[in-house]
């Protein structure tokens, strides 16, 4: 305790503590005491309240009930889920449409994120006010009212299935979302997946191997080509090998909707390119001030030591930017996900609108609140762990 | 002597003709390099396939204001501005008596003034907080009535835009003192309450503003004692000032670690006490520093009051989307959010050019 600093104005005598307000050690014990008192008191309170009120209720508490048959339906899921399975079972199925829509939109942000703050940047002033009238005019409206506007173009702009928009041979566009062809089933299609983990893993080895080298010899090797060769070439191979399938699996109109392809439904469309929009206007200004904060004298020195353009950007001025752009940047991140729980107005099952539904059936107020928090501070500590961890990696070393 | 000095001037000679004027202005800022000049022509195609198809839609073949929906729905082509005339009262006021309307709108011209006034900064002085309060104790009057002849007015009738900036300007004005003692508590030296506060700014950082709104809306009810009850209204007002402590605080804590060590050492030196160090110290430079992070998380907090309509409150968005349930008016969408949007813009624009001058009127004090 830095209080401890302090203690020579009136110093109690060396090994004893003295019982008087005028010594800064007791007086600091005797005010946390004090506080931790009122906390306590004020928590016991709150608590003997609840359940008081949980008993005459005849509220079971505990997570008993997440054991028991769902009874309602969920519009998407990434896992089988039927009304006949469990409360838990239903969560899980919200969580992963958090994930789903919160990872896709997180990878989506930084794209549009980044090409609108270098945008803002540009020597060319039609893009740069453009750019900056994009993110000053997303950026002061509020997100819901956006998920709202977008939410609309789609269920009440586009026309009712019978009439779906048909803007390319076997894509439909309808009141139902969007129906894409995709490629018909075939194993082949899981081993192209495979073999890109095979081609990641070998591009991380090659690049690391090729850094070894270059700091033993001095030689350099393309290690950027190689790797992209072994990423995009080897599904490539494995596809050529299994027969080269193109079957597609197309979507018809049967009855009242389609059948057949992959849909992205109204509400997913609504909350993700909401969200992205209005997070990638943060993370253009995040961009633009991470590059302009590295000053321009890097880019002369670069030059001065004969750098070529390409490296410079790369070996100079993106890794000090990044430096002062990541911590930023994970807030966005988090901003992202935790908005992600709006899906809750316009529909889209995620984590909060199912654990709204299971409260609102069972009544386990508390349970279900405390689920979505902890779920939430989970993710949030998961992403800000990774970050610090990326952050010290990157981070000044000062000698 | 002076044979070879040239005392008078001769006339400034003009420039060269291709580094001044519109035709060098384009050249320098739009068709600098060939992909400029390609990136150019594709945005002004762009701009061109965009623009006029909006600006008709807007203007052109719009209906005007006193258009009703059955016109409207029978040419599509434009927006119409008859939706607007139709529910303007709505989507400002909610559900407040229709004669006593004015209130309201006195109520929004008495925090516009309040706002515009707190901008400048000869006010900054502790008498303006009773004009403040003066203020408050006026909308208060307004809005609720019972008292000078006003007809007294539930406050489940309140809505539109004065219960945004309600729910905002309060919630921020509650908050501000908790999260000063918030982010105090966070640098301060004893565990016990530097845990307790971090605790609880991280908790509340880390979860989304709607689960605090259910917290307040399902969870508050339980955890008071028999017989009292809260109204939705004050449930959420009381999830916006938890939600608002914390995020100030973290602003405030920004402004409290960049005052250098030796402002500590001197209030210390001077035998100043804590309360005394802070108060008289400590804070009046803390709190200077972050007033431009402050004013950006008032701008988020006022978004974020849009939120109520998910525990079941009319705030401007509320309105608007409860004008669009009426069925005769059903799918004019575009016309409703277009128009509180520019609400919402003009506040939210009009504070963030604040903060940013703000900043640089505080900023040259410390440039050197």
């Amino acid at each position: 305790m830095a209080t401890e600093t302090r203690t020579t104005q009136g110093a109690p005598p060396p090994g004893g503590v003295s019982f008087s307000l005028s010594d800064p050690t007791f007086r600091a014990i005797v005010y946390q005491i004090l506080v931790v008192g009122a906390v306590v008191l004020v928590g016991w309170f709150l608590i003997s309240n609840t359940l008081d009120n949980l008993a005459r209720r005849s509220i079971a508490t505990g997570y008993h009930f997440l054991e028991r048959e769902a009874a309602f339906g969920i519009g998407e899921s990434l896992i089988d889920y039927s009304p006949k399975d469990t409360y838990g079972r239903a969560f899980l199925v919200g969580v992963l449409n958090t994930l789903k829509v919160s990872i896709i939109g997180v990878i989506l942000a930084t794209i549009i994120g980044t090409i609108i703050g270098v945008a803002r940047l540009s020597s060319n002033w039609l893009i740069a006010k453009l750019a900056s009238t994009y993110v000053e005019i997303i950026r002061n409206i509020p997100p819901l009212l956006q998920l709202f506007f977008w939410y609309a173009l789609v269920s009440d702009g586009l026309p009712p299935v019978r009439q779906a928009l048909n803007p390319i041979p076997g894509v439909f566009l309808s009141q139902r979302g969007l129906r894409v062809p995709v490629p018909a089933p075939d194993p082949v299609w899981t081993n192209m997946g495979i073999a890109l983990l095979v081609g990641i893993v070998a591009a991380w080895g090659v690049s690391r191997w090729a850094r070894a080298r270059q700091a033993r010899t001095g030689q350099p090797f393309p290690a950027g080509w190689a790797g992209l060769g072994l990423i995009v070439g080897l599904p490539i191979l494995t596809w050529l090998a299994g027969g080269a399938p193109l079957a597609m699996d197309v979507p018809k109109l049967a009855g009242f909707n389609f059948t057949g392809g992959a849909s992205i439904s109204p509400e997913f469309f609504a909350i993700l390119t909401g969200l992205t929009l209005y997070t990638a206007a943060f993370i253009a200004e995040v961009v633009r001030s991470g590059i302009k904060a590295v000053n321009w004298g890097q880019t002369e020195a670069a030059r001065a030591l004969g750098l070529p353009g390409s490296p410079t950007l790369r070996l100079v001025i993106l890794p000090q930017a990044l430096r002062v752009i990541v911590p930023p940047l994970t807030s966005q991140y988090l901003n992202l996900t935790k908005n992600s729980s709006l899906a809750l107005a316009i529909g889209y099952p995620d984590l909060v609108s199912i654990a709204n539904t299971t409260l609102n059936q069972t009544g386990q107020a508390i349970e279900g609140v405390t689920m979505i928090m902890g779920t939430y501070l989970v993710i949030s500590l998961s992403i800000s762990i990774f970050m610090n961890w990326y952050n010290k990696r990157i981070a000044l070393v000062e000698r | 002597m002076t044979d070879n000095v040239q005392s008078v001037g001769l006339p400034d000679e003009r420039p060269p003709a291709n580094t001044v004027g519109p035709i060098a202005w384009l050249r320098k800022n739009l068709f600098n390099s060939w992909y400029n000049a390609i990136l150019t022509i594709l945005v002004l195609g762009l701009l061109a396939s965009a623009i006029p198809p909006f600006m008709n839609w807007l203007l052109f073949r719009a209906h005007g204001f006193d258009a009703t929906s059955t016109v409207c729905r029978q040419d599509a082509g434009g927006a119409c501005w008859g939706f607007i005339s139709e529910k303007l009262r709505f989507i400002m006021f909610g559900m407040f008596p229709w004669e006593q309307q004015w209130r309201p709108l006195v109520t929004i011209a008495v925090f516009i003034a309040l706002l515009v006034a707190s901008c400048d900064r000869r006010f900054w002085k502790p008498w303006f907080g009773l004009v403040w309060a003066a203020g408050l104790a006026l909308v208060a009057v307004l809005m609720w009535g019972g008292v000078f002849g006003l007809t007294y007015v539930e406050n489940t009738l309140w809505g539109g835009l004065p219960l945004t900036i309600i729910l905002s300007v309060i919630g921020l004005a509650v908050a501000f003192p908790v999260s000063i003692l918030l982010a105090l508590g966070r640098r301060s030296n004893m565990p016990a309450v530097k845990v307790l506060c971090v605790t609880y700014i991280e908790l509340i950082r880390g979860v989304p503003l709607i689960s605090l709104l259910f917290m307040a809306s399902v969870m508050l009810p339980l955890f008071l004692p028999n017989g009292v009850s809260i109204d939705k209204l004050l449930r959420a007002q009381i999830a916006f000032i938890m939600f608002a402590a914390a995020y100030m605080a973290e602003a405030i804590r920004g402004g409290l670690q960049a005052i250098p060590k030796g402002q500590y050492e001197a209030a210390d030196g001077l035998g100043l006490g804590y309360w005394q160090k802070m108060r008289k110290i400590i804070l009046p430079q803390a709190l200077a520093v972050a007033i431009p992070p402050l004013v950006n998380t008032f701008i988020s907090f006022f978004k974020d009051t849009s939120l109520v309509i998910i525990i079941g409150l009319y705030d401007l968005l509320g309105t608007a989307k409860a004008a669009l349930s009426d069925p005769s008016w059903r799918g004019f969408y575009r016309e409703a959010y277009l128009f509180i949007g520019v609400i919402y813009w003009i506040f939210c624009f009009s504070m963030s050019k604040y903060s940013q001058k703000l900043e640089r009127d505080l900023n040259r004090g410390h440039r050197r």
